[in-house]
């Protein structure tokens, strides 16, 4: 088989290969207490993408977090972290040991609190791109940004003038139409899209009548959502010029290909890392032979395609 | 970045392992896997098992591997190490790793999370260490005698379970020697909680040279933990929480602190004192 070249892009930010991890499924650094140099040897991922971050420390949310669901699961964590400063004064440096770039996820309340963190974690020269986590209401508006084309438009526009470097939003799956909020990122600056974050559900436990997690209700992951994603990066992918990353139950070379076929520039995975620390190697491994099988000499030429 | 070096290290990912052998015993099985790449794990890790066929084949669940702390290890003769598991069928996920037979294949990761202290280290004036297991939480206070065995170090054993159909493990698992039994049915043993056991033990002159280690139900575990925070014994409990990945990646296994926040139970524990959390009953049970 002749070699099959996977080296892309996003944003202008130059990859090995396609494939990210989805914000919030593999924490490097606990990944590195538990395995050790082998991590740094041997990552998984041609880009890391970190955990949200906060302006402040936050707990996260009370047990339970998370449940097993039919191909899937369901969780709340509720963003736990160490806040701006125990991000910038600690995990950063540890982060930046990662020999892959490196894009930080972040999340607010107010444009105001979005802005002091766009351009603290810019500033930093470890960070290659911000992904803004929009799943979150305004504490002004009562709306939930991400969900709204003009709060997306308006959040962008304000944190556009604060870094030259690229700014990625993540759509939620929860709304009507998500091209119009992908047109709204997009006619605000936005560099890129990352598509989709969980989308909502429930899980109740039959025994005591009560919901399972602990906040009643939480997002759904894994391959159970995978044909809501492949529906949602199509209709964005044509909606929108910037590029689209695709995550939604990836567990496989094959299932990355479906994204990438359906228009999405490289993909995420996610819920596999946690039945597999090394799933994101197994999907990069595979994706040379399921090029092939389609007749694709590149993996560009799998980009290029468009989904009928 | 920097690794956790008094904990053996997993491989990182996971491996498929065979299943060697898969027996009933007292209402659970008992089954072995060869693993032959890992490390020899510590009294109190654990492992995240899913069998290699069929998993999430059947209405979509099992999805999550399981997590489950090893009940016995011992070399292969022909190498690697044999890993002994007890598990007791409550849900898809229990009921397929119960189904796996001689040949087939598991996927494992770990062992993961860090091991009991010894008791000289959880309380300097130790004269040996109390282990109360209960129901399918013996498994832990299994590996853990051993452990004490090997050192030469004194301990005695309190086991608990609700009848004799939720009872696996005791004669396989345990000798009889310092281990004494309680059936809340009275069908053997003491007739009651094995908590009535441990207070007699610790009524009598044992509590300042006492150093106790549990697993089991929820319900006991907090009993336990209770008994020992009210008479400063320290205590050490492996707790079990729904948890996806084992590895910290996931966040799910949350376990509240006693001074607020919550503990990553599949790194920051399993094994945690008493004194560290709030309560031990907000995580569980773990994924059926």
């Amino acid at each position: 088989m002749t070699e099959i070249d996977l080296a892309t892009d996003i944003c202008g930010i130059k990859l090995t290969g396609p494939v990210l991890n989805g914000s919030g499924t593999f924490d490097a650094l606990a990944a590195s207490r538990v395995f050790g140099d082998a991590l740094l040897e041997d990552f998984p991922f041609d880009c890391y993408v970190s955990k949200t971050i906060t302006m402040n420390p936050r707990p996260g949310n009370p047990p339970y977090r998370l449940w097993e669901t039919p191909s899937g699961m369901i969780n709340s964590i509720g963003l736990p972290g160490p806040g701006l400063d125990g991000f910038l004064d600690r995990d950063l440096a540890l982060l930046s040991e990662l020999e892959v770039p490196l894009i930080v996820s972040v999340m607010a309340d107010s444009s105001e609190d979005f802005e002091v963190l766009v351009e603290r974690v810019a500033a930093r020269d470890e960070v290659d791109a911000i992904e803004l986590n929009v799943s979150c209401p305004n504490v002004h508006s009562g709306l939930i940004v991400g969900e709204q084309p003009s709060e997306t438009e308006a959040l962008l526009k304000a944190l556009r003038p604060i870094t030259a470097k690229p700014l990625i939003v993540k759509l939620t799956p929860n709304v009507a139409n998500p091209q119009e909020i992908a047109v709204g990122a997009e006619e605000g600056g936005a560099d890129a899209v990352s598509m989709i974050n969980t989308v909502k559900a429930a899980a109740v436990d039959p025994d005591s009548s009560r919901a399972w997690l602990g906040v009643g209700a939480g997002g759904l992951s894994g391959p159970a959502v995978r044909p809501i994603a492949l529906a949602q990066v199509r209709v964005v992918s044509a909606a929108i010029s910037i590029p689209v990353i695709g995550m939604g139950g990836i567990t496989d070379s094959e299932s990355a290909l479906e994204f990438i076929l359906a228009g999405a520039r490289v993909i995420a995975v996610g819920t596999e890392n946690f039945r597999d620390p090394r799933a994101g190697s197994e999907v990069t491994a595979g994706l040379p032979a399921a090029l092939t099988r389609r007749g694709f000499g590149s993996l560009a030429e799998a980009q290029s395609v468009t989904f009928g | 970045m920097a690794a956790d070096t008094e904990r053996p290290q997993a491989p990182f990912g996971r491996r498929l392992c065979e299943v060697v052998d898969s027996r009933p015993t007292g209402g659970y099985r008992i089954f072995t896997l060869v693993d032959g790449q890992g490390p020899a794990p510590a009294p109190g890790q654990f492992y995240m098992l899913a069998a290699a066929p069929d998993w999430a084949a059947e209405g979509g669940r099992p999805y999550l591997p399981r997590a489950i702390s090893h009940a016995r290890v011992s070399e292969n003769v022909s190498g690697g190490l044999r890993l002994d598991f007890l598990i007791h069928e409550v849900g898809p996920g229990t009921s397929r790793l119960a189904r796996m037979g001689s040949g087939d294949q598991c996927w494992v990761a770990g062992p993961f999370g860090g091991r009991f202290s010894l008791p000289r280290d959880l309380n300097p004036a130790a004269a040996g260490a109390i282990l109360v297991g209960g129901g399918i939480g013996i498994a832990p206070m299994a590996v853990l005698r051993h452990e004490l065995v090997d050192r030469g170090i004194p301990s005695r054993s309190l086991l608990g379970f609700r009848d004799q159909s939720h009872s696996g493990g005791v004669d396989e698992l345990f000798g009889c020697e310092e281990t004494r039994l309680a059936f809340e049915d009275g069908s053997s043993g003491h007739k009651g909680y094995v908590t009535d056991l441990l207070l007699q033990l610790l009524e009598g002159d044992d509590a300042g040279s006492a150093a106790v280690y549990t697993c089991g139900p929820p319900a006991m575990l907090e009993a336990v933990r209770q008994i020992c925070l009210q008479r400063s014994v320290p205590v050490e409990l492996a707790l079990e929480s729904p948890m996806a990945c084992g590895y910290g990646a996931c966040f799910g296994c949350a376990v509240p602190k006693a001074d607020g926040g919550y503990l990553r139970l599949c790194i920051d524990g399993p094994v945690v004192r008493g004194d560290r959390i709030a309560t031990a009953m907000a995580g569980e049970p773990a994924i059926d």
